[in-house]
Protein backbone atom coordinates (compact mmCIF):
# COMPACT_ATOMS: atom_id res chain seq x y z
CA UNK A 1 0.00 0.00 0.00
CA UNK A 2 1.84 3.41 -1.27
CA UNK A 3 1.68 6.37 0.87
CA UNK A 4 -1.31 8.15 -0.74
CA UNK A 5 -3.93 5.54 -0.49
CA UNK A 6 -2.82 4.81 3.80
CA UNK A 7 -3.78 8.63 3.62
CA UNK A 8 -6.81 8.08 1.99
CA UNK A 9 -7.82 5.16 4.30
CA UNK A 10 -6.96 7.39 7.19
CA UNK A 11 -9.60 9.93 6.10
CA UNK A 12 -11.84 7.54 5.57
CA UNK A 13 -11.42 6.06 8.66
CA UNK A 14 -11.94 9.44 10.56
CA UNK A 15 -15.06 10.70 8.67
CA UNK A 16 -16.30 6.91 9.25
CA UNK A 17 -15.53 7.37 12.74
CA UNK A 18 -16.86 11.02 13.32
CA UNK A 19 -20.22 9.83 11.57
CA UNK A 20 -20.51 6.85 13.66
CA UNK A 21 -19.94 9.26 16.60
CA UNK A 22 -22.63 11.66 15.79
CA UNK A 23 -25.28 9.01 14.69
CA UNK A 24 -25.17 6.97 18.01
CA UNK A 25 -25.04 10.41 19.96
CA UNK A 26 -28.06 11.41 18.21
CA UNK A 27 -29.79 7.98 18.69
CA UNK A 28 -28.93 9.11 22.53
CA UNK A 29 -30.75 11.73 21.99
CA UNK A 30 -34.04 10.27 20.93
CA UNK A 31 -34.14 7.63 22.84
CA UNK A 32 -32.53 8.63 26.18
CA UNK A 33 -32.99 12.16 26.65
CA UNK A 34 -33.60 11.07 30.17
CA UNK A 35 -36.70 12.31 29.07
CA UNK A 36 -39.14 11.33 31.79
CA UNK A 37 -42.54 10.83 32.91
CA UNK A 38 -44.34 12.17 35.28
CA UNK A 39 -47.00 10.59 38.06
CA UNK A 40 -50.05 12.01 36.45
CA UNK A 41 -48.46 10.38 33.36
CA UNK A 42 -48.19 6.85 34.58
CA UNK A 43 -51.24 6.77 36.59
CA UNK A 44 -52.91 7.49 33.49
CA UNK A 45 -51.28 4.67 31.23
CA UNK A 46 -48.96 6.15 29.35
CA UNK A 47 -45.95 4.67 30.69
CA UNK A 48 -44.60 1.73 28.72
CA UNK A 49 -45.44 -1.67 31.33
CA UNK A 50 -42.86 -3.83 29.05
CA UNK A 51 -39.69 -2.07 30.07
CA UNK A 52 -38.46 0.55 31.86
CA UNK A 53 -38.77 4.20 31.54
CA UNK A 54 -37.93 6.85 33.96
CA UNK A 55 -40.45 8.65 36.27
CA UNK A 56 -39.42 12.46 37.58
CA UNK A 57 -40.69 13.99 40.46
CA UNK A 58 -40.52 15.35 43.67
CA UNK A 59 -39.96 13.65 47.23
CA UNK A 60 -43.23 14.25 49.41
CA UNK A 61 -42.51 15.19 52.46
CA UNK A 62 -42.90 12.47 55.17
CA UNK A 63 -43.15 9.87 52.83
CA UNK A 64 -39.43 8.37 53.18
CA UNK A 65 -39.67 4.88 55.20
CA UNK A 66 -35.90 3.00 55.28
CA UNK A 67 -35.82 -0.41 56.01
CA UNK A 68 -34.02 -1.03 58.99
CA UNK A 69 -31.95 -3.52 58.25
CA UNK A 70 -31.30 -3.06 54.67
CA UNK A 71 -30.36 -0.26 52.03
CA UNK A 72 -34.40 -0.56 51.02
CA UNK A 73 -36.01 2.76 50.64
CA UNK A 74 -39.85 3.56 50.33
CA UNK A 75 -40.57 6.88 48.84
CA UNK A 76 -43.65 8.74 47.30
CA UNK A 77 -42.86 10.96 44.25
CA UNK A 78 -45.21 14.02 42.69
CA UNK A 79 -45.70 16.46 40.37
CA UNK A 80 -48.22 18.29 42.79
CA UNK A 81 -50.90 16.89 41.13
CA UNK A 82 -50.29 12.90 41.62
CA UNK A 83 -48.15 11.03 43.50
CA UNK A 84 -46.82 7.15 43.11
CA UNK A 85 -44.71 5.37 45.10
CA UNK A 86 -41.72 4.01 44.51
CA UNK A 87 -39.37 1.10 45.71
CA UNK A 88 -35.41 1.18 45.83
CA UNK A 89 -32.42 -0.83 46.86
CA UNK A 90 -28.98 1.02 46.84
CA UNK A 91 -27.33 3.71 48.40
CA UNK A 92 -29.10 7.48 47.25
CA UNK A 93 -27.13 10.71 46.21
CA UNK A 94 -26.66 12.89 48.76
CA UNK A 95 -29.02 15.46 47.09
CA UNK A 96 -31.53 13.41 47.97
CA UNK A 97 -34.28 14.62 50.56
CA UNK A 98 -37.76 15.55 50.99
CA UNK A 99 -39.28 17.87 48.99
CA UNK A 100 -36.21 17.22 46.34
CA UNK A 101 -36.52 16.63 42.17
CA UNK A 102 -35.61 12.96 41.93
CA UNK A 103 -35.57 11.47 37.99
CA UNK A 104 -36.09 7.29 38.80
CA UNK A 105 -35.46 4.71 36.48
CA UNK A 106 -37.00 1.23 36.98
CA UNK A 107 -40.07 -0.67 35.54
CA UNK A 108 -43.54 -1.00 37.34
CA UNK A 109 -44.48 -3.95 38.29
CA UNK A 110 -47.82 -5.84 38.14
CA UNK A 111 -49.04 -4.70 41.46
CA UNK A 112 -48.21 -1.09 40.70
CA UNK A 113 -45.19 -0.61 42.47
CA UNK A 114 -42.66 0.97 40.87
CA UNK A 115 -39.14 -0.56 41.38
CA UNK A 116 -36.26 1.23 40.78
CA UNK A 117 -32.78 0.14 39.60
CA UNK A 118 -31.19 4.03 39.89
CA UNK A 119 -32.34 7.16 41.90
CA UNK A 120 -30.62 10.26 40.42
CA UNK A 121 -31.44 13.91 42.08
CA UNK A 122 -31.70 16.73 40.02
CA UNK A 123 -31.14 20.07 41.08
CA UNK A 124 -31.15 23.77 40.32
CA UNK A 125 -29.46 26.22 38.70
CA UNK A 126 -29.24 28.22 41.74
CA UNK A 127 -26.48 28.98 44.18
CA UNK A 128 -27.02 30.71 47.51
CA UNK A 129 -25.65 30.57 50.85
CA UNK A 130 -28.26 28.76 53.43
CA UNK A 131 -28.86 31.61 55.29
CA UNK A 132 -30.34 32.99 52.25
CA UNK A 133 -32.19 29.99 51.04
CA UNK A 134 -33.80 30.49 54.84
CA UNK A 135 -35.11 33.89 54.30
CA UNK A 136 -36.36 33.00 50.99
CA UNK A 137 -38.29 30.08 52.27
CA UNK A 138 -39.82 32.34 54.91
CA UNK A 139 -40.70 35.06 52.39
CA UNK A 140 -42.78 32.60 51.11
CA UNK A 141 -40.53 31.58 48.11
CA UNK A 142 -40.03 28.33 47.92
CA UNK A 143 -37.85 27.70 45.14
CA UNK A 144 -36.96 23.42 46.10
CA UNK A 145 -39.71 22.71 43.25
CA UNK A 146 -37.79 24.48 40.07
CA UNK A 147 -35.94 21.66 39.73
CA UNK A 148 -38.77 19.84 37.98
CA UNK A 149 -40.41 22.80 36.21
CA UNK A 150 -39.98 23.06 32.69
CA UNK A 151 -39.93 19.16 32.90
CA UNK A 152 -42.23 18.23 29.85
CA UNK A 153 -43.14 14.41 29.06
CA UNK B 1 -8.74 52.13 -0.35
CA UNK B 2 -9.64 48.50 0.39
CA UNK B 3 -6.65 47.79 -0.87
CA UNK B 4 -4.50 49.32 1.39
CA UNK B 5 -6.48 47.86 4.12
CA UNK B 6 -5.69 44.72 2.73
CA UNK B 7 -2.25 45.21 2.40
CA UNK B 8 -2.28 46.57 6.37
CA UNK B 9 -3.95 42.91 7.16
CA UNK B 10 -0.99 40.68 5.43
CA UNK B 11 1.46 42.43 6.74
CA UNK B 12 -0.04 42.20 10.52
CA UNK B 13 -0.75 38.50 9.19
CA UNK B 14 2.60 37.85 8.41
CA UNK B 15 3.92 34.85 10.67
CA UNK B 16 7.17 36.59 11.19
CA UNK B 17 5.50 40.35 12.08
CA UNK B 18 3.39 37.76 14.69
CA UNK B 19 6.36 35.64 15.67
CA UNK B 20 8.04 39.00 17.16
CA UNK B 21 4.59 40.55 18.19
CA UNK B 22 3.19 38.17 20.28
CA UNK B 23 6.52 37.77 22.33
CA UNK B 24 5.72 41.02 23.77
CA UNK B 25 2.09 40.16 24.82
CA UNK B 26 2.61 36.30 26.40
CA UNK B 27 3.91 37.97 29.74
CA UNK B 28 0.81 40.40 30.37
CA UNK B 29 -1.34 37.23 29.37
CA UNK B 30 0.63 34.43 31.63
CA UNK B 31 0.88 36.59 34.37
CA UNK B 32 -2.47 38.21 34.83
CA UNK B 33 -3.73 34.87 34.61
CA UNK B 34 -1.78 33.48 37.25
CA UNK B 35 -2.39 36.46 39.85
CA UNK B 36 -6.48 36.19 38.68
CA UNK B 37 -6.99 32.84 38.79
CA UNK B 38 -5.13 32.28 41.95
CA UNK B 39 -7.14 35.37 43.96
CA UNK B 40 -10.32 33.28 42.07
CA UNK B 41 -9.32 30.34 43.51
CA UNK B 42 -8.59 31.64 46.64
CA UNK B 43 -12.22 33.50 46.62
CA UNK B 44 -13.76 30.29 45.65
CA UNK B 45 -12.43 28.20 47.82
CA UNK B 46 -11.92 29.93 50.98
CA UNK B 47 -13.92 32.75 50.82
CA UNK B 48 -17.52 32.11 48.96
CA UNK B 49 -20.43 30.78 51.67
CA UNK B 50 -21.44 26.71 51.55
CA UNK B 51 -24.51 26.33 48.85
CA UNK B 52 -27.53 25.66 50.35
CA UNK B 53 -28.53 22.40 48.95
CA UNK B 54 -24.88 21.19 47.56
CA UNK B 55 -22.56 22.26 50.88
CA UNK B 56 -18.90 22.68 49.81
CA UNK B 57 -19.51 20.18 47.17
CA UNK B 58 -20.78 23.16 44.43
CA UNK B 59 -17.25 24.51 44.87
CA UNK B 60 -15.86 22.14 41.68
CA UNK B 61 -18.17 24.67 39.82
CA UNK B 62 -15.25 27.18 39.81
CA UNK B 63 -13.21 24.99 37.54
CA UNK B 64 -16.49 22.76 35.84
CA UNK B 65 -18.04 26.16 34.48
CA UNK B 66 -15.01 27.84 33.16
CA UNK B 67 -13.88 25.12 31.66
CA UNK B 68 -17.10 24.10 30.00
CA UNK B 69 -17.69 28.20 29.15
CA UNK B 70 -13.74 27.76 27.43
CA UNK B 71 -14.43 24.78 25.10
CA UNK B 72 -17.43 26.91 23.36
CA UNK B 73 -15.17 29.72 23.00
CA UNK B 74 -12.27 28.03 21.83
CA UNK B 75 -14.25 26.08 19.76
CA UNK B 76 -15.67 29.58 18.16
CA UNK B 77 -11.65 30.78 17.90
CA UNK B 78 -10.60 27.30 16.18
CA UNK B 79 -13.69 27.51 14.00
CA UNK B 80 -13.77 31.15 12.74
CA UNK B 81 -9.98 30.89 12.17
CA UNK B 82 -10.08 27.98 10.58
CA UNK B 83 -13.19 29.55 7.73
CA UNK B 84 -11.01 33.04 7.39
CA UNK B 85 -7.63 30.46 6.48
CA UNK B 86 -10.05 28.68 3.86
CA UNK B 87 -11.31 32.12 2.65
CA UNK B 88 -8.95 34.28 2.32
CA UNK B 89 -5.79 31.96 2.40
CA UNK B 90 -4.37 34.32 5.11
CA UNK B 91 -1.83 31.44 6.96
CA UNK B 92 -1.79 32.83 10.74
CA UNK B 93 -5.46 32.34 11.13
CA UNK B 94 -4.65 28.05 9.65
CA UNK B 95 -1.81 28.49 12.37
CA UNK B 96 -4.00 29.71 15.19
CA UNK B 97 -6.95 27.42 14.21
CA UNK B 98 -4.36 24.65 14.19
CA UNK B 99 -3.06 25.96 17.30
CA UNK B 100 -6.33 26.35 19.64
CA UNK B 101 -7.82 22.89 19.02
CA UNK B 102 -5.75 20.88 21.72
CA UNK B 103 -6.38 23.27 23.63
CA UNK B 104 -10.09 23.58 23.60
CA UNK B 105 -9.83 19.91 23.43
CA UNK B 106 -8.35 20.43 27.25
CA UNK B 107 -10.79 22.33 27.94
CA UNK B 108 -13.60 20.27 26.49
CA UNK B 109 -12.33 17.18 28.60
CA UNK B 110 -11.77 19.29 31.96
CA UNK B 111 -15.13 20.40 31.90
CA UNK B 112 -16.73 16.98 31.07
CA UNK B 113 -14.03 15.08 34.06
CA UNK B 114 -15.30 17.94 36.87
CA UNK B 115 -18.87 17.46 35.69
CA UNK B 116 -18.66 13.78 35.84
CA UNK B 117 -16.76 14.10 39.41
CA UNK B 118 -19.56 16.65 40.54
CA UNK B 119 -22.43 14.16 39.33
CA UNK B 120 -21.32 11.32 41.29
CA UNK B 121 -21.89 12.45 44.95
CA UNK B 122 -25.54 14.96 43.52
CA UNK B 123 -26.67 13.57 41.30
CA UNK B 124 -25.94 9.65 42.12
CA UNK B 125 -23.93 8.94 38.91
CA UNK B 126 -20.53 10.00 36.67
CA UNK B 127 -22.70 9.83 33.76
CA UNK B 128 -25.91 9.72 32.06
CA UNK B 129 -27.15 10.27 28.40
CA UNK B 130 -28.55 13.18 28.83
CA UNK B 131 -28.29 16.40 26.44
CA UNK B 132 -26.12 18.83 27.82
CA UNK B 133 -23.45 15.71 28.56
CA UNK B 134 -23.54 13.95 24.96
CA UNK B 135 -23.61 17.42 22.87
CA UNK B 136 -20.08 17.99 25.07
CA UNK B 137 -18.36 14.70 24.67
CA UNK B 138 -19.39 15.18 21.19
CA UNK B 139 -17.60 18.84 21.08
CA UNK B 140 -14.41 16.37 22.39
CA UNK B 141 -14.76 14.51 19.39
CA UNK B 142 -14.68 17.08 17.10
CA UNK B 143 -12.08 18.55 18.55
CA UNK B 144 -9.87 15.16 18.27
CA UNK B 145 -11.14 14.92 14.57
CA UNK B 146 -10.08 18.11 13.80
CA UNK B 147 -6.59 17.45 15.31
CA UNK B 148 -6.84 13.65 13.63
CA UNK B 149 -7.19 15.23 10.19
CA UNK B 150 -4.39 17.46 10.66
CA UNK B 151 -2.16 15.05 11.18
CA UNK B 152 -3.26 12.74 8.93
CA UNK B 153 -2.98 14.80 5.65
CA UNK B 154 0.85 15.48 5.12
CA UNK B 155 0.41 18.36 2.83
CA UNK B 156 -0.48 21.46 4.87
CA UNK B 157 -2.39 23.08 2.45
CA UNK B 158 -5.21 20.27 2.07
CA UNK B 159 -5.12 19.47 5.65
CA UNK B 160 -5.90 22.98 7.13
CA UNK B 161 -8.80 23.00 4.51
CA UNK B 162 -9.80 19.84 5.45
CA UNK B 163 -9.96 20.67 9.43
CA UNK B 164 -11.18 23.62 8.79
CA UNK B 165 -14.26 22.21 7.09
CA UNK B 166 -15.00 19.89 9.73
CA UNK B 167 -14.84 22.93 12.11
CA UNK B 168 -16.69 24.77 10.82
CA UNK B 169 -19.37 21.99 10.13
CA UNK B 170 -19.26 21.46 14.04
CA UNK B 171 -20.37 24.61 15.10
CA UNK B 172 -23.87 23.20 14.45
CA UNK B 173 -22.96 21.57 17.87
CA UNK B 174 -22.21 25.28 19.86
CA UNK B 175 -25.99 26.29 19.80
CA UNK B 176 -26.87 22.67 20.41
CA UNK B 177 -24.96 22.34 24.05
CA UNK B 178 -25.98 25.87 25.15
CA UNK B 179 -29.79 25.37 24.30
CA UNK B 180 -29.60 21.71 25.53
CA UNK B 181 -31.00 22.44 29.13
CA UNK B 182 -34.12 24.25 27.86
CA UNK B 183 -34.82 22.00 24.40
CA UNK B 184 -34.42 18.81 26.35
CA UNK B 185 -35.45 17.50 29.53
CA UNK B 186 -32.32 16.72 30.62
CA UNK B 187 -31.01 15.94 34.21
CA UNK B 188 -28.59 18.38 34.28
CA UNK B 189 -29.94 22.32 35.26
CA UNK B 190 -30.04 24.92 33.73
CA UNK B 191 -28.12 28.27 33.14
CA UNK B 192 -27.24 29.53 36.51
CA UNK B 193 -25.40 32.77 34.32
CA UNK B 194 -27.73 33.80 31.42
CA UNK B 195 -26.89 36.52 29.34
CA UNK B 196 -30.21 38.71 29.42
CA UNK B 197 -31.20 37.50 32.97
CA UNK B 198 -30.13 38.16 36.40
CA UNK B 199 -27.86 35.47 37.21
CA UNK B 200 -28.76 33.05 39.86
CA UNK B 201 -26.38 33.09 42.16
CA UNK B 202 -25.53 34.75 45.27
CA UNK B 203 -22.95 37.65 44.60
CA UNK B 204 -20.53 35.77 47.01
CA UNK B 205 -20.17 32.88 44.48
CA UNK B 206 -20.57 34.47 41.79
CA UNK B 207 -17.65 37.22 41.47
CA UNK B 208 -15.17 34.09 42.36
CA UNK B 209 -16.93 32.42 39.26
CA UNK B 210 -16.39 35.29 37.06
CA UNK B 211 -12.98 35.85 37.69
CA UNK B 212 -12.07 32.66 37.28
CA UNK B 213 -13.24 32.48 34.04
CA UNK B 214 -11.24 35.85 33.07
CA UNK B 215 -8.57 34.05 34.23
CA UNK B 216 -9.35 31.10 32.38
CA UNK B 217 -9.96 33.23 29.33
CA UNK B 218 -6.26 34.88 29.94
CA UNK B 219 -4.34 31.81 29.98
CA UNK B 220 -6.40 30.80 26.94
CA UNK B 221 -4.31 33.69 25.17
CA UNK B 222 -1.32 33.16 26.47
CA UNK B 223 -1.68 29.56 25.42
CA UNK B 224 -2.60 30.20 21.97
CA UNK B 225 0.00 32.69 21.49
CA UNK B 226 2.70 30.36 22.54
CA UNK B 227 1.15 27.07 20.47
CA UNK B 228 0.75 29.79 17.31
CA UNK B 229 4.39 31.03 17.57
CA UNK B 230 5.74 26.97 17.94
CA UNK B 231 3.31 26.52 14.71
CA UNK B 232 4.89 29.54 12.59
CA UNK B 233 8.33 28.30 12.93
CA UNK B 234 7.40 24.71 12.33
CA UNK B 235 5.35 25.80 8.71
CA UNK B 236 7.93 28.06 7.45
CA UNK B 237 10.44 25.17 9.54
CA UNK B 238 12.29 26.11 5.00
CA UNK B 239 11.86 29.90 5.26
CA UNK B 240 14.09 32.70 5.34
CA UNK B 241 13.02 34.16 8.37
CA UNK B 242 12.84 31.21 10.89
CA UNK B 243 16.15 30.62 9.13
CA UNK B 244 17.63 34.03 10.17
CA UNK B 245 15.99 33.43 13.47
CA UNK B 246 17.90 30.86 14.55
CA UNK B 247 20.85 31.34 12.29
CA UNK B 248 20.98 34.74 14.99
CA UNK B 249 21.39 36.64 10.84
Amino acid sequence: MNKRSRRKLLILAVVFGMTIATVLGLTAFEENLLYFYSPTQVKAGEAPDSHSFRVGGLVVAGSVKRSPDSLKVVFDVTDNAESMTIEYTGILPDLFREGQGIVAMGKLQDDGRFVAQEVLAKHDENYMPPEVADALEKGGHVNKQKAMEGSKP
Amino acid sequence: MFKAIWRWIQRFSSPKYFYEMSARLIPWFAVSALIIGVYGLYLGLFKAPPDYQQGESYRIIFIHVPAAWMSLFVYMVMAISAGIGIIWQIRLADMVAAASAPIGASFAFLALVTGSLWGKPMWGTYWVWDARLTSELILLFLYFGYMALQSAIEDQRSADRASGLLAIVGVVNIPIIHYSVEWWNTLHQGATVAKFDKPSMHIDMLIPLLLMALAFKLFYFAMVLVRTRNEALYRDRNRRWVRELITGL
